[in-house]
């Protein structure tokens, strides 16, 4: 398959990115941009840590190869073109000649290896770059990525910080790379803002790269994230106009009140690269739940549109399988189990767990990830109060905190969880690593936990992981999707109600499919807040 | 017994009990379920088992029990307290940057609670049974009662958000913020609901307390005397009376420095007030037991210097102490 973009791809970039905007006036430039937030970074090296904190100002600071709009289309950033040989093994990127690190260094072929070595060793999405075998540099600004097979994979995992360039010659000085002191201070990427200071759970303040490769931009003269701890005071920081943007909410009411408010948009735009899925997943090797009748009787018993209806008050989607509905290889051609509380006692009747004297059929526990109530506790508080009409008496474990309940979970020690692992935009990225049989491996989190094994599926997965032709890798995946509901290893709920609250005054707000986790070199003040 | 004497026996117990502190605490947080290597795969989305393994000899985790508690106090013995497992850096250089506010936060909580409970203490004592000193002590129980989370976070609503005269968070307004003397400003504008929250409850015993001593010590008979002697009221209650009555004010405020501490976690949360409080949360969440042993122990030792300037503060209010044990 042979891609080329030049500069028309670029102008198309900038033309989709003021199609969000109503009236598309023309941006202006200045302003500072303060973005409501809680997470906390560890420090701001994408390369060798993943998670939002680390991710979404890494996007700003760090440019990557290539980036990616509100319609999944891969656009030219560091690389001006690319070209994949005709076997799929064989990547090709041309970068452009004018692009400079903070330190005034160019970035160069030398660079964009160093960084594809680095995330490679260091980084946790182990799949992202799996299939690179090697990088090739022929000349300053020509990059031969060199793959084991092909990786379709490839350029959207490069379109966000999962694959940032880090410069060389700052990096490579032998020190390890996770742990080195250029991670937290005097950080130097290529992006388009410049991070200017750190105070830990305080403030992250970002400047405007006078220099940046993409003439004219940034428009903001700052960026500045300040960190909230408490979700209430978020909430109050918004509605003053302390902060202008506040992304990844998901707190219903919080995001009903911001509704309410005249200076403020709010949108669920914005996440459909993460994926965020929020999901039930069964122990399928040990206890009860490992008969897949029992598993379906469940799934019965349970309302999705309930939750997503009532419990989320209508601000989150269903989600019936693996993919997430944003993605463009969801379908929603699989078994949904609809609530039906006679087929799932019928169920349970066929799998022997007959009505005992009490009226119990048998006895499981769910366990939940704390600290997000709306999207965890109050599910599995609703699914006792359900599973307990037809015979199934829940106990709700509490965990305290994260390192408690990832223990249970992934030592095996649990019949039912609640959970939210993200997508990660290619299914290779977020979505194999829960059902694949070789990634059960006990201690891990978030690998396949629910013990699932099918070789079947095993064999989707290769071959869907490597298939270049958009529609066959496509109708892979539906496959996989349709066998998994069958299976149902993991009874899938809904999409997190995520969502991002900005001002109204703000053109180009981060919508695109990596949302804030996005280089933002294109939003800007329509007009400028007192 | 004399002053250095006393203090060098003080400081002996004190090392006893930060070394019993450290072991304790040590042993606590070694029993807590998951570690550091868990959550900072957590948040990064997953691992590999050969990663979380790497981590954990990294940080010295797959080691047995005791050979961790030995390396760690030894490594304390030589003024090393580790290095955090989740910021990657010094615990002291963690610690340090927030031990600031902190002290800022308590330090003027506790000043505020005494002074203006015990002056409203005397004022409520001189009528005991008047309108006013009934007022004082209904909003002294109620500011007891009340859950210091609860009164924060209302204040925030009330202050913040309804009428919108104090920031909801933060200690300064960020790096957008002033400098020079408007930066003092700034941080008390910020201070001042936290302040507020965190001296309630303290006002209340404060009150209570010196209310109570109060009305002991204006029922004695040198009171008396003093006013046969016909000297003025206001010379009677604060030189006369006050003196002995705030002995037991002192008394507490020593014991309660230690309570104060635990209460800063609380209102520092609500308030993301970038001091020990928040680190100490984040450090239990993330399982960064070197920095929440270090915190630990510097609140132990900021308790420990506090008691022993309350012995000596004892001294100043009343020379009787300083002849007190010698036999």
């Amino acid at each position: 398959m042979l891609r080329k973009f030049g500069l028309a791809a670029l102008a198309a970039t900038v033309a989709a990115g003021a199609a969000t905007v109503v009236a598309a006036d023309t941006p202006k430039k200045g302003g500072t941009l303060v973005i409501v937030s809680s997470q906390v970074p560890r420090h701001f090296n994408p390369a060798v840590q993943s998670g939002i904190a680390t991710m979404a100002p890494g996007a700003h600071i760090f440019a990557t190869l290539v980036r990616a709009d509100a319609d999944w289309k891969i656009h030219p950033y560091l690389a001006k073109s690319w070209t994949t040989s005709a076997d799929g093994k064989s990547v090709t990127f041309k970068l452009r000649t004018d692009a400079k690190f903070h330190d005034g260094k160019p970035v160069t072929s030398a660079d964009v290896k160093f960084s594809i070595e680095t995330q490679k060793a260091n980084h946790p999405f182990k799949t992202s770059l799996g299939a690179v075998t090697g990088v090739e540099t022929p000349d300053a600004h020509t990059v031969v990525v060199k793959l084991k097979h092909p990786h379709p994979a490839l350029t959207l995992a490069m379109s966000t910080s999962i694959v940032p360039i880090i410069p060389k010659h700052v990096y490579g000085d032998g020190q390890n790379p996770k742990a080195h002191p250029r991670n937290i201070k005097n950080v130097v990427g290529s992006g388009a803002y410049i991070l200017k200071e750190y105070k830990r759970a305080q403030y992250i303040l970002l400047e405007r790269n006078p220099n940046y490769f993409l003439k004219g931009r940034p428009y903001m003269d700052r960026i500045v994230y300040k960190i909230i701890r408490d979700a209430s005071s978020r909430v109050i920081a918004m509605e003053r106009g302390e902060g202008s943007l506040f992304a990844f909410m998901s707190d219903v009411a919080a995001i009903a009140r911001l509704k309410k408010s005249d200076k403020l948009v709010v949108t669920d735009k914005g996440y459909a690269g993460i994926g965020p899925n929020t999901w039930l997943a069964f122990n399928t090797k040990e206890g009860p739940t490992a008969d897949v009748r029992v598993r379906r009787a469940i799934a019965y018993a349970i309302d999705r549109k309930f939750i997503t209806g009532q419990l989320h008050r209508g601000v989150s989607t269903p989600s019936t399988g693996p993919i997430v509905p944003g993605s463009p290889f969801y379908t929603r051609e699989v078994e949904t189990y609809d609530v039906n509380l006679k087929k799932a006692e019928a169920l349970l009747e066929e799998a022997g767990h007959k009505k005992k004297a009490d009226g119990t059929r048998l006895e499981l526990t769910i366990d939940y990830l704390p600290a997000v109530p709306d999207v965890q506790q109050r599910i599995a508080e609703y699914a006792r109060g359900q599973l307990k009409k037809v015979g199934i008496k829940v106990t709700v474990r509490n965990s305290p905190d994260f390192p408690t309940w990832a223990k249970r979970i992934s030592n095996w020690q649990f019949n039912m969880t609640m959970d939210l692992p993200f997508n990660w935009g290619d299914p290779v990225i977020g979505v194999h690593r829960s059902y694949l049989c070789n990634n059960i491996k006990k201690g891990v989190i978030w690998s396949n936990t629910q013990q699932y094994c099918n070789p079947e599926v095993d064999k989707i997965l290769e071959a869907a992981g490597q298939e270049t032709d958009p529609a066959k890798r496509r109708a892979l995946y539906v496959k996989f999707q349709q066998i998994l509901a069958d299976d149902l290893p993991v009874y899938w709920i809904s999409v997190l109600p995520y969502h991002t609250a900005y001002s109204k005054d703000l053109g180009n707000p981060p919508v695109g499919i990596w949302g804030i986790v996005s280089p933002m070199d294109d939003i800007y003040w329509k007009k400028q807040p007192k | 017994m004399r002053l250095p004497a006393a203090v060098a026996k003080r400081m002996g117990y004190a090392l006893v009990l930060l070394f019993a502190v450290l072991v304790l605490n040590f042993t606590l947080l070694y029993l807590a379920p998951g570690d550091a290597a868990e959550t900072i795969a957590g948040e990064a989305g997953g691992a590999s088992p050969e990663m979380l393994a790497k981590i954990r000899k990294d940080y010295g985790l797959d080691l047995p029990f005791h050979d961790q508690l030995y390396l760690y106090l030894a490594k304390i013995v030589q003024g090393d307290f580790g290095h955090s497992f989740y910021f990657d850096q010094p615990v002291t250089t963690v610690i340090f940057e927030n031990l600031a506010p902190t002290l800022l936060l308590v330090v003027s909580s506790l000043l505020i609670a005494i002074s203006f409970g015990t002056f409203l203490g005397v004022f409520a004592a001189r009528r005991p049974n008047g309108l006013l000193s009934q007022i004082i002590t209904v909003l002294a129980l109620l500011g007891y009662a009340l859950p210091v989370f609860w009164t924060g976070i209302m204040l925030v609503i009330l202050f913040a958000s309804l009428i919108p005269l104090f920031p909801t968070s933060g200690m300064d307004a960020g790096p957008l913020g002033a400098s020079g003397f408007d930066y003092v400003w700034e941080v008390l504008h910020h201070l001042a609901l936290p302040v507020l929250t965190l001296s309630t409850i303290y006002l209340a015993f404060y009150s209570r307390l010196s209310r109570a001593s109060m009305m002991d010590v204006l029922g004695a008979d040198y009171i008396r005397t003093a006013r046969a002697k016909g000297l003025n009221e206001r010379v009677v209650v604060f030189k006369h009376a006050l003196r002995n009555a705030v002995l037991p004010v002192v008394t507490f405020a020593g014991l309660q420095f230690g309570a104060l501490f635990s209460g800063a976690v609380l209102v520092e949360t609500v308030f993301s007030w970038p001091g020990l409080g928040t680190l100490a949360f984040d450090s239990i969440l993330r399982r960064d037991t070197p920095t929440l042993l270090g915190i630990l122990f510097f609140s132990a030792l900021i308790v420990i210097v506090a008691n022993l300037l309350t012995d000596l503060a004892y001294r100043l209010v009343d020379p009787r102490i300083k002849t007190a044990g010698k036999t």
